[in-house]
């Protein structure tokens, strides 16, 4: 079974108080350590499920991203994948999910055929979930999104679709596309060896020419989406915190909401 | 400065993997039972950490020392105890065997120890010999295909608990000192063996220390570890990696002792403010960072010069010296800071204090590290 990943780096916000430069309105990054977007290591995490089970598997991931992002290609490689592809080209800077996904599309094509395409359900950075579902659109492959269980048996993937209030079964034809989420595995750690083993893998490096993309579809340039405007939303005060036993607080916090007339 | 990106990738791991794993009641439930769990050195194999200095073709990761030190470090810096169940099977344990073994042993012996299935201590230290470890008083007799040890080694790591022991003892009583002493692989299985009980130490407590006694113990000759009575070389040659892993765990200690005394130093108000704005606490800091710092260069450098194949004897001995030492000051000025508080065992500092007080005993006492450096300067 070939299996393709879609993996992302990105900022750690979830570990780091990320502040904002409040005259460009963009997000300071010195300093702030890059990770594997979460979601997405779920997706490698299933990957390589699917290779425990089924050893003949080969997964490739699919990175576009800064020079930098090589690091975290090598944590995928170390985790377990068997090889790696590296969009990265000016011309790729500051795309939007529309442009990232024909950009990912184009990759995923020239690379060849796959059994299986798994990505995260949204990077922590920008949590729209657009890309998974567009890729998907733009292959023609089906799509199953919020995948928080997956088993493929005789050429069909049946994925437990987590909805706010339970989950759906959706069985899916081979070759589709699952985006995971946070539930539905704990991704493994990396080995010793495999950091060993990552560094002796060629990182597989393609800019626009390699992929045969028109530059005038990818990047900034071929991002419909405009930001008017970031800001970092104005710190509240700090709420009053009540001491004592809970019935006291409790006594106190109804006595409180009388006084404010909020009951 | 000597280490690779390689390297970092590595510490991230171990980083993530010892603030996941090593939670606060896992490690709380070690110290008060004195037992480290099977599960968590069966969680280190899966990661490679038991078998990261071991070569590939024998189970192990195939790393180098810079690895086996990132790796000590980062352990320790979440428990130090927790770093020994990583480190020994790399060090006084594997080191031995790498240093002198057949390809026979290194195939029956290693791949366990990097599987996390056996554990392995280092038996040298004797009632009367420690320091002046050429003392042993340990004897194997020859008989034939056999050789008959009977003596008493004290103070092992892992002595109550180890499957097999790496055992120092005397081969020809007719040479003084360090020679006519050899190495055995000792398999605690056979008749005769016998254990003491666990010592109640100050610090460490998880890993068990105790005494191996041999009563007309019958260890056959194919595991005689190297040459007949040149076992003291290869204890020492075990030693400088050793060291230099010591000193790891000594770095590791003493970065948690300075990052919880900055965390507390900017919680705690006295007189109105965080006791950070007073100059005797941030000048405190300021000495425990720039201390901690060049035992970290050192240790690095120790371990650099070892991957690269230079004489790096001295070097060890300078990292695991000043590392140990430092590490102790760093826990002490730790406790100050945390005042009252630093002598109370919910706070992280109380047990470093308590684990690191062995750092400059271990593994050759300052004063052997200063005769060590000493000697290579005053020949």
């Amino acid at each position: 079974m070939k299996i393709l990943v879609l993996a992302k780096r990105v900022l750690d916000t979830a570990n780091t108080n990320l502040k904002m430069d409040p005259i460009r309105g963009t997000l300071i990054k010195e300093g702030v350590p890059s990770i594997l977007n979460p979601d997405d290591a779920n997706a490698l995490e299933a990957a390589l499920a699917i290779k425990d089970e089924d050893p003949e598997t080969t997964i490739t991931i699919l990175t576009m991203g800064a020079p930098a992002a090589k690091y975290m290609i090598r944590e995928c490689l170390a985790m377990g994948a068997d090889e790696a592809y590296f969009l990265t080209d000016d011309a790729f800077g500051g795309a939007d999910t529309y442009s990232t996904s024909a950009t990912l599309a184009y990759a995923a094509k020239k690379i060849g055929d796959f059994d299986l395409i798994l990505a995260g359900r949204q990077s922590i950075v920008g949590d729209t979930a657009q890309v998974g579902p567009q890729v998907a659109q733009r292959l023609g492959l089906p799509l199953v999104t919020y995948a928080q269980n997956i088993k493929i048996k005789d050429g069909k993937a049946l994925v437990e679709r987590q909805l706010e209030d339970g989950y759906e079964v959706i069985e899916a034809p081979l070759p589709c596309l699952i985006t995971a989420v946070g539930e539905l595995n704990t991704p493994r750690y990396m080995t010793a060896g495999g950091i060993l083993a990552a560094y002796e893998k060629e990182i597989i490096t393609w800019g626009c020419s390699e992929i045969e993309i028109d530059a005038g579809i990818c990047g900034l340039v071929g991002s419909p989406t405009r930001v008017v405007r970031s800001f970092a939303p104005e710190l509240k005060g700090s709420g009053e915190m009540l001491e004592g036993s809970p019935q006291a607080m409790a006594e106190t916090l109804i006595s409180k909401l009388h006084e404010k007339h909020v009951i | 400065m000597y280490m690779t990106e390689k390297h970092e990738l590595f510490r991230k791991l171990v980083k993530k993997f010892a603030e996941t794993e090593l939670t606060p009641e896992i490690l709380d439930e070690v110290e008060a039972t004195n037992h480290f769990p099977r599960e968590l050195i069966a969680k280190y194999a899966q990661c490679g950490f038991t078998g990261v200095k071991i070569p590939k073709k024998y189970g192990g990761a195939g790393w180098d020392t810079r690895a086996y030190v990132i790796m000590n470090e980062e352990i320790a810096c979440v428990s130090a105890v927790s770093a020994i169940y990583a480190n020994t099977p790399n060090s006084l344990g594997g080191g031995p065997l790498l240093a002198a073994g057949t390809d026979e042993q290194l195939e029956k012996y290693l791949p366990p120890l990097a599987r996390g299935e056996k554990i392995i201590a280092f038996s040298l230290t004797e009632p009367g010999a420690g320091s002046d470890a050429g003392q042993v008083q340990t004897t194997a007799e020859k008989d034939g295909d056999y050789y008959i040890l009977n003596g008493r080694k004290c103070f092992v790591t892992h002595g109550p608990e180890c499957d097999y022991a790496i055992i120092f003892a005397k081969t020809d009583s007719s040479k003084r000192g360090s020679k006519g002493i050899s190495t055995f692989i000792l398999d605690m299985t056979l008749e005769g063996v016998s254990r003491g009980l666990p010592e109640k130490k100050m610090g460490l407590i998880g890993a068990p220390t105790g005494d191996i006694i041999m009563k007309n113990v019958r260890v056959h000759k194919s595991d005689l570890l190297g040459e007949e009575n040149k076992g003291f070389s290869n204890a020492m040659k075990t030693l400088v990696g050793g060291r230099i892993g010591t000193a790891g765990h000594c770095i590791g200690v003493a970065r948690a002792a300075l990052e919880e005394s900055i965390k507390y130093s900017k919680e705690r108000e006295q007189f109105g403010r965080p006791i950070k704005d007073f100059q005797a606490i941030s000048f405190m800091i300021a000495e425990m960072a720039t201390k901690l710092e060049a035992a970290r260069l050192l240790t690095y450098k120790a371990a650099y010069l070892l991957d690269t194949g230079k004489d790096a004897s001295s070097a060890a001995a300078m990292a695991k010296f000043y590392a140990s030492e430092t590490c102790n000051e760093i826990c002490a000025k730790a406790i100050q800071i945390h005042g009252g508080y630093g002598f109370i065992r919910d706070y992280k500092v109380e047990r470093l204090y308590r684990d690191c007080r062995v750092f400059t005993i271990f593994e050759g006492t300052s004063q052997v590290q200063q005769m060590v450096i000493s000697g290579s300067l005053l020949r």
